[in-house]
């Protein structure tokens, strides 16, 4: 109960810091603005079937989503670090796994709620074309994951470096990095090929969820994700307690 | 209530800080002197449990930190050598935040909060935004965020680092008023805010306890060299002799001598003042002033510190 309490409330703090400065106003506006954007110029491109409209507005948010879930990351402990806050939370009755979900947590609200604003366009699809609500429910969910999974590359990113910039330049590399293992895969030979393309964190896994399907092996793959690199950033922070 | 026993802590191949060993009883405020790089914020650090030591124990009323690192931590309030502080959050939500952080259930925190602004004088101050407040605000609510949860135990690094003078009176007060219902471990550079709040010392020398113990034990310890000003009306031969003549002095220096005013720098202990005014009027010399020299702390710590030599 009292780990429940000390997330929230750290996650609490987070998310009413992201949304009371510019920076949180910022990331906001322009992922709206350019969804906005790419919605109109490229989604709405030609005459399309609304499922196709639907699936190509699924595929460039997740590309909007992987870049604001790094910007939004790389704060949440390197900020801490560089600004010399971190003491207070060491010094507090708060595991350093609670720090670690608190920041992550706060994260993942600020993200789900700018993925929802979102949602006018996919509404305006259902309303004047033919897709199901299963469609868009798959698809948001995918992008939820998605975004887990790229804020849990962040968090890491940002428990490892001194400054929110490094912070955001190493979580940037490392997104690309599991991007890039698909690529890697159509080079490599079996059984490496397989397991590149297993690990790549959108085409075998989010390609599914923004046509309306979901598998429950790419759910548990965003998850696992999620988990391992929180699991590591929590450890990274306990390290630090040696330095 | 705090029991120290060997702490060491290796930073690399580096020792910061080596087989520290002390105790601090219930209600003591004990100042931690040395000089910069002597492991005193190392030392506080693993005390608050922000740094985990190499070897060696921490114990508060019996318990071992490192064991039970969260039912202590409820105890202790730690105010580092940076406040840290969200500059974006107003003073009152701030000290809420850590009110609550330290387990204060949120009806309460309300009440904590007003009781410690009070104290630190930050009553007038509660939604004014950290990130626009001056240094000296800042230190009083690091001072208040260590105070906030009323622990037993108070961990405070150089609290009056900054301060203008008015401050440094106020933050005295504040560790003055601190004794016997907190247990306190101070380091600071500001040696007469040391004297004058702290019962004992803690002399650190390059991570090792070169000395412990209160003023004037210490003065014993070093040989007896604290400073004593005498001031006279008479000739400067009468007055040195008198002075000198005094069992315990070890030396005496003039200061100035104009206008049938002789002043002289004595390295005595203070506990000789009443010796030294005897055989002031007994040569017949009227005696203007009698006091602790200002830098005597200065000297017994330069001379723990850097050797026999300073």
């Amino acid at each position: 109960m009292t780990a429940v309490r000390n997330v929230l409330l750290i996650a609490g703090r987070e998310l009413r810091a992201m949304v009371g400065t510019m920076t949180g106003w910022v990331i906001l506006t322009t992922v709206l603005a350019l969804d906005g954007l790419l919605f109109n110029a490229y989604a709405l491109e030609g005459v399309r079937r609304s499922a196709d409209v639907l699936l190509r507005f699924f595929y460039f948010s997740s590309g909007t989503t992987m870049v604001a879930a790094i910007f939004v990351s790389m704060r949440l402990l390197a900020e801490e670090r560089q600004a010399e806050t971190l003491p207070l939370l060491y010094a507090s009755p708060v595991q350093d796994v609670e720090i670690v979900l608190g920041k992550f947590l706060a994260a993942l609200g600020f993200l789900a709620g700018m993925t929802l604003l979102t949602g006018y366009m996919p509404l305006l699809i259902l309303v004047h074309g033919k897709v199901s609500v299963g469609h868009l429910a798959a698809g948001y969910l995918g992008l939820l994951l998605l975004g887990s999974a790229s804020l849990a590359v962040g968090t890491f990113a940002s428990a490892l470096a001194r400054t929110q910039i490094v912070a955001g330049i190493l979580g940037g590399a490392l997104l690309v990095a599991l991007l890039l293992t698909w690529q890697l895969s159509r080079i490599s030979e079996p059984p490496l090929a397989s397991l590149f393309a297993a690990l790549a964190l959108f085409n075998l896994h989010f390609v599914p969820f923004q046509s309306g399907v979901v598998h429950l092996r790419d759910v548990a793959y965003y998850l696992l994700v999620t988990w391992v690199l929180l699991f590591a950033a929590t450890r990274v922070v306990e390290a630090r307690r040696w330095r | 209530m705090i029991e120290v026993e060997g702490l060491t802590k290796y930073y690399g191949e580096q020792a910061a800080i080596r087989d520290l060993t002390f105790r601090i009883a219930p209600g003591e405020v004990v100042g931690f002197l040395g000089l910069n790089g002597a492991g005193k914020t190392t030392t506080l650090k693993i005390l608050a449990n922000v740094l985990l030591a190499s070897s060696g124990s921490v114990q508060i009323d019996g318990v071992d930190v490192a064991r039970a690192p969260h039912a202590l931590k409820r105890r202790i309030g730690y105010l580092p050598e940076r406040p840290p502080l969200y500059d974006e959050m107003t003073v009152g939500s701030y000290l809420r935040y850590v009110a609550e952080l330290h387990g204060v259930p949120r009806e309460r925190a309300r009440h904590a909060v007003e009781a410690v602004e009070e104290r630190t004088h930050l009553a007038g101050a509660d939604s004014e935004l950290l990130g626009a407040l001056s240094h000296g605000f800042r230190q009083r609510v690091g001072v208040a965020q260590a105070l906030v949860h009323d622990p037993a135990v108070l961990l405070l690094d150089e609290p009056g680092k900054g301060l203008d003078p008015v401050q440094i009176v106020e933050m005295r007060a504040l560790l003055k008023s601190l004794r016997s219902s907190h247990t306190v471990l101070v380091s600071s550079h500001i040696l007469p805010e040391i004297a004058q709040t702290c019962d004992r010392l803690l002399v650190l020398k390059d991570g090792e306890l070169v000395a412990q113990g209160t003023e004037h034990e210490l003065e014993q310890r070093v040989g007896g060299s604290g400073l004593v000003v005498v001031r006279v009306r008479g000739a400067l031969a009468a007055a040195e002799a008198a002075v000198r003549g005094v069992p315990g002095v070890h030396q005496a220096a003039v200061v100035s001598a104009d206008g049938g005013e002789v002043e002289l720098r004595v390295e005595a202990p203070a506990s000789l003042r009443p010796a030294i005014a005897r055989a002031v009027v007994g040569a017949g010399l009227d005696l203007l002033k009698l006091d602790e020299g200002q830098d005597r702390l200065e000297s017994l710590f330069l001379r723990l510190t850097r050797g026999a030599d300073a």
